[in-house]
């Protein structure tokens, strides 16, 4: 795909051309970051699954650098340049190309560079309008592009939260499980571990160590940690405090003497990642399975249906749309609404998507969490598409 | 004469030693011509193959090419750098020496921590308490992302590591590795632990058959030769 011929290229400048002025007209500031990145940065945010397909490189000087995956880290580097402490609002918009390792048995509509075009929305409180501006500014702009028939695919991880904050739950294990989100076949395996009540490893000189800690402070547990160091022969090194050592194994002792995971509560956590309907529905049968457990999600459901109403008026068709409460759980930096765009129920090449990630920030070098919410459009499936319709 | 077959073997360290005794018992000793320090030679008691003296690595990338028709280097290498391994080189024989396990050590002070799923507890803990990653060191790029996928770990990151992979988590550049080890001493020296579940490869080296060699005749013969005097040897 990186030999385009010369009308492809006159077709995909035109459109970002239009993308662009749509973007502009909406309030943001048209930005160029470095294609080329530092590697550790953004590979600490994207972890090893995207590095594995990101081209990382190593310069005269020693420096590992990446051509950029994707433009929302650099984007969001580039707002920190601008404002160090991150306490301003501010919306940029862009064009520009990305790159990922694609293997050779890819399909075309996933190339190994391609041009994204997108906005990225910062420091803006009212996070329930930046969420909705942004999903309008984006259906917009694929409009004008000229794409006529397109679906929207919505998921919301705040929800997830929202629902293992209702559910009576040991806090580490709603620690667990808000981690293990992010890697189904481990949150799966974890979540029955924890139902069926199989104690993790109760044998050994390190589970009794553990089990003696159960009713431990963290200082005292500190303290005896050292000490069966210090007797064993085992010198603390690297990175990882006796803090943190001691820590994992106080929650391992108490793993040991705890209940298992109710049946009832595994069973809703279950219910709930199966949902996938349209937004209405999708809303409907959170409410019955939340009903049914004896929780009160209202606040966050209210939140979401009124974001619906909002889009509904502004004239998107969340009739059409579908929501999955599994959805978005891939792209771990996401902390709340997630949201792509589809034609003709294809899920695998989605013309856009984005969401909502309000910790991304603090990770690259911000003081604190910064509310942050944006899309990208992958312009030549938007052209392609585009083509398949005329 | 134009060589009917071309097999590369290691040009230095144990692997060379250990391969050069090898074809030396089952009748086959290697021989360089020309210049002393030059990269070819022939196999004494067969006509028609040519040694190509390469390292452990380079012989990999020849034999998925195809430009040597059979190769004595290590498992490891063979599943760290193909892709598709079995669309491009057959296991012919193991050789029985460069004997090696690829593992998953971290620092034996991590008393928490036993298996592999032990590491994404602390991965998660690990990103709350320094907000990043477990940072893996390693050579072993592709085998380490396959066997962490595998075993459902996925909050880390790998460093590349070349040389003294094992000293990497005392110096603070890594907090776990990903290396070979023979007898564990040296892991010990460094108070690191092998993950009960975390053996990634155990290795050694092999004969291999390039696929997409030319395979003629003549060349079938040779081959059929070598495996049936190497294999008495072994």
């Amino acid at each position: 795909m990186a030999a385009e011929s010369a009308r492809k290229f006159e077709a995909l400048e035109a459109q970002a051309a239009t993308l662009l002025e749509i973007f502009r007209r909406g309030g943001y500031e048209q930005v160029a970051p470095s294609i080329i990145q530092p590697a550790d940065i953004l590979l600490d945010q994207i972890g090893e699954a995207i590095r594995g397909r990101t081209y990382v490189f190593t310069d005269l000087s020693g420096e590992e650098l990446c051509l950029r995956p994707d433009l929302t880290v650099p984007v969001s580097r580039l707002y920190l340049e601008r404002h160090p402490r991150a306490d301003a609002p501010a919306r940029y918009c862009y064009n520009g190309p990305a790159f990922r390792f694609q293997p050779k048995s890819a399909s075309g509509t996933h190339p190994r560079e391609f041009r994204q075009a997108g906005i990225e929305c910062f420091g803006v409180a009212d996070r329930d309008g930046a969420d909705a501006e942004v999903v309008l500014l984006v259906a917009d702009a694929v409009r004008s592009a000229g794409l006529k028939q397109f679906r929207f695919r919505f998921g919301d991880i705040a929800l997830f939260y929202a629902l293992l904050d209702a559910l009576s739950l040991p806090e580490r294990w709603r620690l667990k499980l808000r981690h293990y989100f992010w890697r189904p076949p481990a949150f799966h395996a974890l979540l029955s571990r924890l139902a069926k009540g199989e104690a993790p490893n109760s044998g050994g000189p390190v589970a009794a160590l553990a089990a003696t800690l159960a009713d431990k402070d963290q200082a005292r547990a500190e303290e005896l940690v050292a000490n069966y160091l210090e007797s064993n022969g085992l010198p603390l090194s690297g990175n990882r405090t006796l803090g943190e050592i001691a820590e994992r194994l106080l929650d391992h002792g108490a793993d040991l003497r705890s209940e298992p995971l109710p049946r009832e509560v595994a069973t809703v956590i279950d219910y709930y990642l199966a949902v996938e309907a349209s937004p209405r529905e999708t809303i409907d049968r959170i409410a019955m399975i939340a009903k049914g457990a004896g929780i009160d999600l209202g606040p966050a459901l209210y939140m979401l249906s009124r974001r619906f109403d909002l889009l509904q008026a502004r004239g998107i068709d969340v009739g059409a749309a579908s929501f999955a409460t599994e959805f978005g759980r891939d792209l771990e930096y996401y902390s709340g609404l997630v949201f792509q765009i589809e034609t003709a129920g294809d899920k695998t090449s989605p013309i856009a998507g984005g969401g909502r990630y309000d910790g991304l920030l603090r990770s690259v070098g911000a003081p604190g969490e910064v509310p942050a919410v944006g899309s990208a459009i992958h312009t030549e499936r938007l052209l392609a598409a585009i083509e398949g319709e005329s | 004469m134009a060589a009917t077959l071309t097999i590369a073997v290691p040009s230095k360290g144990r692997l060379k030693d250990n391969a050069d005794a090898l074809f030396e018992r089952a009748g086959l000793a290697l021989r360089k011509t020309g210049h002393e320090r030059g990269y070819s030679g022939v196999m004494q008691g067969l006509d028609g193959v040519e040694v190509a003296f390469l390292s452990a690595a380079e012989i990999v990338h020849q034999l998925e090419s195809g430009r040597v028709h059979m190769g004595v280097t290590g498992e490891d290498l063979v599943h760290e750098t193909l892709p598709d391994v079995e669309t491009s080189v057959e296991f012919l024989a193991p050789l029985g020496f460069g004997r090696a396990d690829v593992v998953v050590a971290v620092p034996d002070c991590w008393i928490d921590v036993a298996r592999m799923a032990d590491l994404e507890d602390v991965a998660a803990q690990f990103a709350r308490a320094h907000g990043r990653r477990l940072r893996v060191a390693t050579k072993y790029l592709n085998l380490t992302r396959r066997f962490f996928a595998k075993a459902g770990v996925a909050g880390y990151r790998i460093v590349e590591s070349v040389g003294a992979t094992e000293g990497t988590p005392a110096a603070g550049t890594s907090e776990l590795i990903v290396d070979i080890t023979t007898t564990g001493t040296t892991l010990k020296a460094n108070h690191l632990k092998v993950l009960e579940d975390g053996l990634v490869l155990k290795s050694q080296a092999h004969l291999f058959a390039a696929r997409n060699a030319g395979w003629t005749d003549g060349a079938l013969t040779l081959r059929n030769a070598i495996l049936d005097r190497l294999s008495k040897a072994v």
